[in-house]
């Protein structure tokens, strides 16, 4: 392999590499430091692993992280194949092409914390205006957020509801890239719509998928603001996420623990989404 | 007027002159956003300004909460804290290192009006004061609709099986027995919380105990029942439909306006609902929560936010005679006038003749010898920070009280280890 002599000289990345220095690195090592300690912001105490060790006996710990990962997997999964079929229909010509992809997209302008204060007022158990539709038509409502094993479930529908607007738009610019010469070759000899789509669309619209599944595994592992808009990680403890957990860490002024439950998420991501993106590149290579 | 060279010097050199004899000093004030906190302020600094014409008074706002406790604490940490702000007393003002970070009031002529009673709230570990009180004391225990009470002829209960009773013969009448607002989390704590003037009763030295880590929730049966008795309340379905989603305000609405009869809160709801149902206040009654014996009834009393002065202050002296003053009776009952809702913390420190009927159902608690006992933040630094998700679970029938008992110990071990606490 030979290593190509860059074209710009040292000094001249001086200035980017300051800015990231001071704002991002610096802070990075500085957190592994405070996570090791006991700190209230007036003064930090050396203590060790001890916050790693409360932090795994978080009694919500094992609930918050499979709370995650099912937030995380069902948010992905569902956005890159509505995100496709969306984005199939709103490139197949139909009437008002262009309103109806204004229409899917515009929950993703809308503020996070905007969309989960105004849903959670639609949610209402009693006087919100899904369940009183509901009511009309004379059907019990459930209590979308209240009740504990739907309240993580009434989040994820939100999530997809104000996500699947831009999975739909990079799966519109993928399907762009492919070039119609495919259709028009798989049409002479012979191929279904559903073959010409599992055959052709799938996986000659793979790098979109790659980047529709990463981003939204990502955004979902991390998901912190509808969900705390929405209800807290509660009734109780029942929609609490890693994240929720570890603001809740921060709000009780625990600073070290909260940074070491930080560390950890950091982990845990890295965790995850390092081997899927070397899975995906291997397969891209191959293909 | 044609300004001369000479006109000009004149002038300079009389404003300098004016200005050494009395600077003109604006006060900057960090406070969180309650009503009675606005009106407070609002009269306190008009009627200073007017005592002393050269002090203005610029006011910051700031959240309340968990997210107020970081502001508060971020611009202590970092010295860009106001010259004067509002916090909490007990263990949240502990946990700012006041002994470093707070102006020592204890040398203020007024510092000897304070309550002897409020004085421990607000005083650093070598037990000088670092706060002036900003308020009313207020008690924890359950607001009742007047109107109900006489309509089902029900009398204040002084046992907790007579109000259980109460609850269910308003339910039969198609009220709401007893309203809860898990909407807002904080308020799914009262009945664990105002109960503690019963723990008190039979347990005496829990508060200690507790805090040298001798003493548990799970092993004190009478720290538990707080647990128990919430638990009961929900099984028996007492409450609002809505009571998942339901907020404070839904809670002071309905137990003002007759849709429930009762509603466990501390008593600075009597300001929400003299602000949005003035009608209804003269319905609006309260009582202490009841234990199990009749004979040993009482208070769980609430101390009152204080004012500080951080010691980084840039004008810490003019901020000083200013929390001098407001601990002068003077100061004292224009914010009695105020906000009549709960005996102040000032020596002869009177409230209006007029006040609102729960605060006179209150003040007989003040009144009797005994008749209160502090909540357990006052007198220990240990309090669990997931306590209101456990009480929700609690109230919501998802836990049962003797697992949420045991996961709010296990919630307090933790906080007293992030404290660096001896014993734990």
């Amino acid at each position: 392999m030979v290593t190509q002599k860059s074209p710009y000289p040292y000094w001249f990345v001086l200035p980017a590499a300051i800015v990231f220095s001071v704002l991002f690195l610096a802070p990075t090592f500085a957190s592994f430091w405070f996570s090791l300690t006991r700190w209230d912001l007036f003064s930090a105490v050396f203590i060790g692993l001890e916050n790693y060790r409360q932090f795994l006996r978080e009694p919500f710990l094992i609930q918050g992280t499979v709370n995650t990962l099912i937030y995380a997997i069902t948010t992905s999964a569902t956005k890159s194949v509505l995100g496709l079929l969306l984005a199939v229909l709103l490139t197949s010509g139909i009437w008002a092409q262009g309103f109806l992809r204004t229409i899917v997209f515009f929950p993703v302008l809308v503020s996070t914390i905007g969309i989960g204060i105004t849903f959670a007022v639609l949610m209402h158990p009693t006087n919100g205006m899904i369940n009183v539709a509901l009511s009309a038509i004379g059907l019990p409502g459930p209590g979308w957020l209240t009740d504990p094993s739907l309240a993580l479930y009434s989040v994820i529908l939100v999530d997809l509801w104000k996500g699947v607007g831009l999975a739909t738009l990079i799966y519109i610019a993928g399907l762009a890239t492919i070039s119609q010469d495919y259709y028009e070759a798989a049409r002479i000899d012979g191929a279904t719509r559903t073959q010409m789509f599992f055959r052709v669309t799938v996986p000659l619209v793979r790098p979109a998928t790659v980047t529709v599944v990463t981003l939204s595994l990502i955004g979902g592992l991390r998901s912190f603001d509808l969900i705390w808009a929405m209800t807290r990680g509660g009734p109780g403890f029942s929609s609490d996420v890693l994240a929720s957990v570890i603001y809740k860490q921060y709000q009780a002024g625990f600073y070290g623990l909260s940074t070491a439950g930080n560390v950890i998420l950091f982990l845990l991501i890295a965790l995850i989404i390092l081997p899927l993106t070397a899975w995906f590149n291997r397969r891209e290579v191959d293909l | 007027m044609r300004m001369t060279a000479r006109t000009i010097l004149a002038a300079l050199l009389a404003g300098l002159l004016a200005s050494a004899a009395h600077a003109d000093v604006t006060l900057t004030i960090l406070a969180d956003t309650n009503p009675e906190t606005i009106s407070f302020l609002d009269v306190l600094t008009k009627a200073y300004s007017e005592k002393r014409p050269d002090i203005s008074f610029d006011i910051e706002n700031r959240a309340g909460g968990a997210e107020g406790d970081n502001i508060v604490k971020t611009r202590l940490a970092t010295g860009e804290m106001a010259d004067i702000f509002q916090y909490n007393t007990g263990s949240l003002f502990k946990a700012l290192k006041p002994e470093n970070t707070l102006a020592d009031l204890s040398g203020l002529q007024n510092a000897g009006n304070i309550s002897e009673n409020f004085k421990p709230v607000v005083s650093a570990a070598d037990g000088s004061v670092r706060g002036v009180p900003f308020g009313p004391a207020m008690g924890g225990g359950i607001f009742y609709n007047r109107k109900i009470y006489a309509e089902l002829g029900l009398q204040v209960p002084k046992t907790w099986a007579d109000f259980i009773a109460n609850s269910e013969k308003a339910k039969a009448a198609g009220k709401v027995g007893i309203a809860q607002t898990y909407g807002d989390t904080w308020t799914s704590q009262l009945f664990v919380l105002a109960d503690f003037y019963n723990v008190k009763a039979a347990a005496p030295s829990f508060a200690k105990d507790f805090t040298e880590n001798k003493a548990k929730f799970a092993t004190t049966p009478a720290a538990a029942k707080g647990f128990e008795r919430l638990e009961q309340t929900g099984k028996a379905g007492l409450f609002n439909a809505d009571f998942g989603a339901a907020k404070f305000d839904d809670g002071m609405r309905m137990v003002a306006t007759g849709e429930a009869a009762h509603y466990p809160m501390l008593t600075f709801g009597i300001g929400n609902v003299a602000q949005n149902y003035p009608d209804n206040l003269a319905d609006l009654g309260f009582f202490a929560q009841p234990g199990d014996d009749a004979a040993k009834n009482g208070l769980t009393v609430w101390m009152p936010s204080a004012l500080y002065s951080p010691s980084s202050a840039e004008n810490g002296e003019e901020a000083k005679k200013f929390l001098d003053w407001v601990a002068s009776k003077e100061a004292c009952e224009l914010m009695a006038k105020a906000v009549p809702s709960g005996p102040y913390l000032i020596k002869d420190c009177q409230l209006p003749a007029d006040v609102p009927q729960a605060v006179k159902d209150m003040l007989p608690y003040f009144e009797a010898e005994g008749g209160t006992a502090p909540a357990l933040e006052f007198l220990s630094p240990v309090k669990g920070p997931a306590l209101e998700q456990i009480t929700v679970e609690v109230g919501s029938g998802i836990r049962p009280a003797v697992e949420a008992v045991a996961l709010y110990d296990q919630d307090v071990e933790k906080q007293a280890k992030q404290l660096g606490l001896p014993n734990w």
